[in-house]
């Protein structure tokens, strides 16, 4: 735009005019800025409200609690917690949770990163109906494959073994990492495989050397799902596991008991569930906004 | 991206093939087996045929439980779709705000499913729950074990927040991978709102979608431990879903065979329907690929 | 492998399954597969036609088995013969 100033009184009308328009716009656009934020506390709102109201209770005796209703605790007591810290059971809940779910993440990544580099820059006989397969996996329900897990991983000797979920988990989450590793590796141009190996690297010194920190931040991502996954899922978990290696998901069903179900335990329970998660997601909210569409935008 | 055609990627692809076949295909070929016979244990079974499949495919209540559960995933699809499309556009695009957004909004998606199940218990019970002692004294009574339209609108309202961030955050990634001099040259041809919308943000949302509206879709019909822990598929069997209906009949009853067959059903249904999203999501990146 | 309760109709079924596919696969390096478009609605390969003919073969057994007193080998004669069709001119 000119910064030259209007010479003839048509033109200073038609400037004046201009700017008119441009103000009452301006002044329209605060509310119209202000609207799209107050939908998002709204629906932040509706987010955090019922996790709030678990920590609320978490931290509230379990007389308080049903004695009546209170937004906030009266009397701030961490007796649920100290509950949790010191009873083996659960805290061995957890343990065990976070061990098959670490297996299940590096078994998972292992074999994935190399098939994804297959699907991803190689035809072969009978790829797309193989990539299709591992999707259905992706989809099926674990309680079809309830029963015939119970009986594999009991014949094998490994039922109630953490190794026993990371394996059952992979049904879904090989087939992830591979879908979400594809799109990733697809978006690295092909020559600097090509140069590489120009360069004369072997193959396995290019794919660890060159071609993984090259894919870093969606290894990351990868993880951050394959966590998610295994994290919450729980009928596979506790169907395969009895006392060793029981997921802190099936401990918890034990907070009800004859007397009635123990709130304020189970509600601190599952506050504790909540924080692995914030951990990863913190790790790789960078990376989350790309890997969440896959490399497929 | 040109691919080489290449056999010899088969041995990259043979480590994983193992694990997956051992956690997929013999358990699959185990459910086969289950579902033509009467099994007692692996020495006591007799030969039966189709017969759990003639009494699955007639039960009523089986029959049911598949419409109840076609009916809840277009539900929750319905509003889910819609609501994280607008939940990613009103994300903020940049600085800590985005960060902070970003971690609130995936919140939901990294509870375990029975802990969701107990949040929502808590927060609807009517004495002690801030839902469902708020809903009552404003004069509505909430009951969730004995209404059985309250049962369904409180599962609707937990799925709708435990799984719209997914579809949030898919739509913001592709919201973000739009190179801004899109918007510069919609503001100079002074676009409306909508017309950005139509034209510019959906068309790099369809992707994204596609992949969301099938995730959603298999998930929403292997709901299992959210209803479970929250309405026990109560009252009576108005929130029971396929999942529950298989793992009573499965580790309930101990009925293999019968549960079994409805097993190999249910997976068929899911096969098909995701075959069907499958090659529309392929068609779609070679209409893709062939047009640009 | 006693756990698995083989019996002889699911192992005949799962070696004919196995036995498609080796076919299938010999067949491509015989004969490498064209993507082509019949009268099915979307282009397919030889692969795509198998898969999408044993799925329609599935839901056409649960059909006849569930909801009509037709015997299961009229539902693996229609099936048998669909695949070939579907195979050939799909």
């Amino acid at each position: 735009m000119s910064q030259s100033k209007p010479t003839t009184p048509s033109e200073v009308r038609q400037r004046a005019a201009v700017e008119d328009k441009r103000r009452r716009r301006k002044a329209r656009a605060v509310p119209g800025r202000l609207r799209p934020k107050l939908l998002l506390c709204l629906y932040l709102l509706f987010v955090l409200l019922p996790i709030y109201w678990l920590m609320n209770m978490s931290f509230q005796s379990n007389t308080e609690i049903l004695g009546g209703l209170t937004l906030w605790p009266d009397n701030f007591t961490l007796e649920h917690y100290t509950k949790i810290f010191t009873t083996e059971t659960w805290y061995m809940g957890y343990v065990n949770s976070i061990t098959y779910v670490a297996m299940n993440m590096v078994i998972s990544i292992l074999v994935a990163l190399p098939a994804a580099y297959a699907f991803s820059r190689y035809h072969f006989i009978g790829d797309k109906h193989l990539f299709f397969w591992l999707l259905t996996n992706l989809m099926a329900p674990p309680a079809v494959f309830l029963l015939p897990y119970f009986q594999l991983y009991y014949t094998v000797g490994l039922f109630d073994t953490h190794i026993a979920v990371a394996l059952a988990h992979c049904l879904f989450n090989i087939p992830l990492a591979i879908w979400i590793l594809e799109g990733f590796m697809s978006s690295v141009p092909k020559e600097i495989d090509e140069t590489a190996f120009i360069d004369g690297y072997s193959f396995p010194r290019f794919f660890v050397r060159i071609f993984i920190p090259m894919i870093r931040s969606g290894i990351g991502v990868t993880l951050f799902f394959l966590f998610m996954f295994s994290w919450v899922e729980l009928l596979l978990a506790s169907t395969l596991t009895s006392t060793n290696a029981q997921p802190i998901a099936s401990v918890m069903t034990s907070t009800s008991t004859a007397s009635g179900i123990d709130w304020g335990t189970l509600a601190a329970a599952g506050v504790l569930t909540i924080v692995p998660g914030i951990l990863v997601v913190y790790f790789v909210r960078n990376h989350i906004a790309k890997g969440f569409a896959l490399g497929r935008t | 991206m040109n691919k080489v055609y290449d056999n010899k990627a088969w041995l990259l692809i043979l480590p994983m093939l193992a694990l997956v076949a051992f956690s997929a295909i013999i358990p699959l070929m185990t459910v086969v087996n289950y579902s033509v016979q009467d099994v007692f244990d692996a020495n006591t079974r007799f030969f039966t045929g189709t017969e759990w499949f003639v009494q699955m495919l007639n039960d009523p209540a089986l029959q049911s439980a598949l419409l109840r559960q076609f009916a809840f995933s277009l539900t929750v699809l319905c509003i889910e779709v819609p609501l994280g499309i607008g939940i990613a556009l009103l994300m903020p695009k940049k600085g800590w705000q985005a960060s902070a957004v970003l971690i609130l909004v995936t919140l939901p998606l990294l509870i375990p499913w029975n802990v969701v199940g107990s949040i929502w218990q808590i927060f609807t019970r009517g004495d002690i729950g801030l839902m469902g002692w708020g809903l009552r004294e404003l004069g509505y009574e909430y009951n969730i074990t004995r209404s059985a339209v309250d049962a369904w609108g409180t599962i609707i309202i937990m799925d709708v927040w435990h799984w719209t961030p997914l579809i949030a955050l898919l739509c913001y990634s592709g919201l973000r991978s739009i190179p801004e001099a899109y918007y510069q040259a919609a503001r100079i041809d002074r676009a409306s709102r909508w017309a950005v919308f139509r034209f510019i943000q959906l068309p790099k949302l369809t992707n994204v979608l596609v992949i969301g509206v099938l995730l959603r879709f298999m998930h929403s019909f292997m709901i299992y431990a959210e209803p479970f822990v929250l309405t026990g598929g109560g009252p009576g069997s108005s929130t029971t879903f396929l999942s529950q209906s298989l793992t009573t009949m499965a580790i309930g009853q101990q009925d293999l065979g019968p549960s079994a067959a409805f097993s190999l059903i249910y997976f068929l249904i899911i096969l098909l329907v995701s075959w069907v999203f499958y090659t529309a999501i392929m068609n779609m990146q070679k209409d893709k690929e062939g047009g640009a | 492998m006693e756990w698995m309760v083989w019996t002889l109709p699911t192992t005949v079924f799962f070696s004919v399954i196995a036995a498609m596919l080796v076919g299938m696969t010999v067949w491509e390096v015989v004969q490498p597969t064209v993507e082509r478009k019949g009268f099915l609605p979307i282009s397919t390969t030889r692969g795509d036609r198998l898969f999408i003919g044993l799925l329609s073969a599935a839901y056409l057994h649960l059909m006849v088995v569930g909801f009509t007193p037709l015997s299961i080998w009229w539902a693996l004669a229609g099936s048998v013969l669909w695949l070939l069709v579907l195979i050939r001119w799909g």
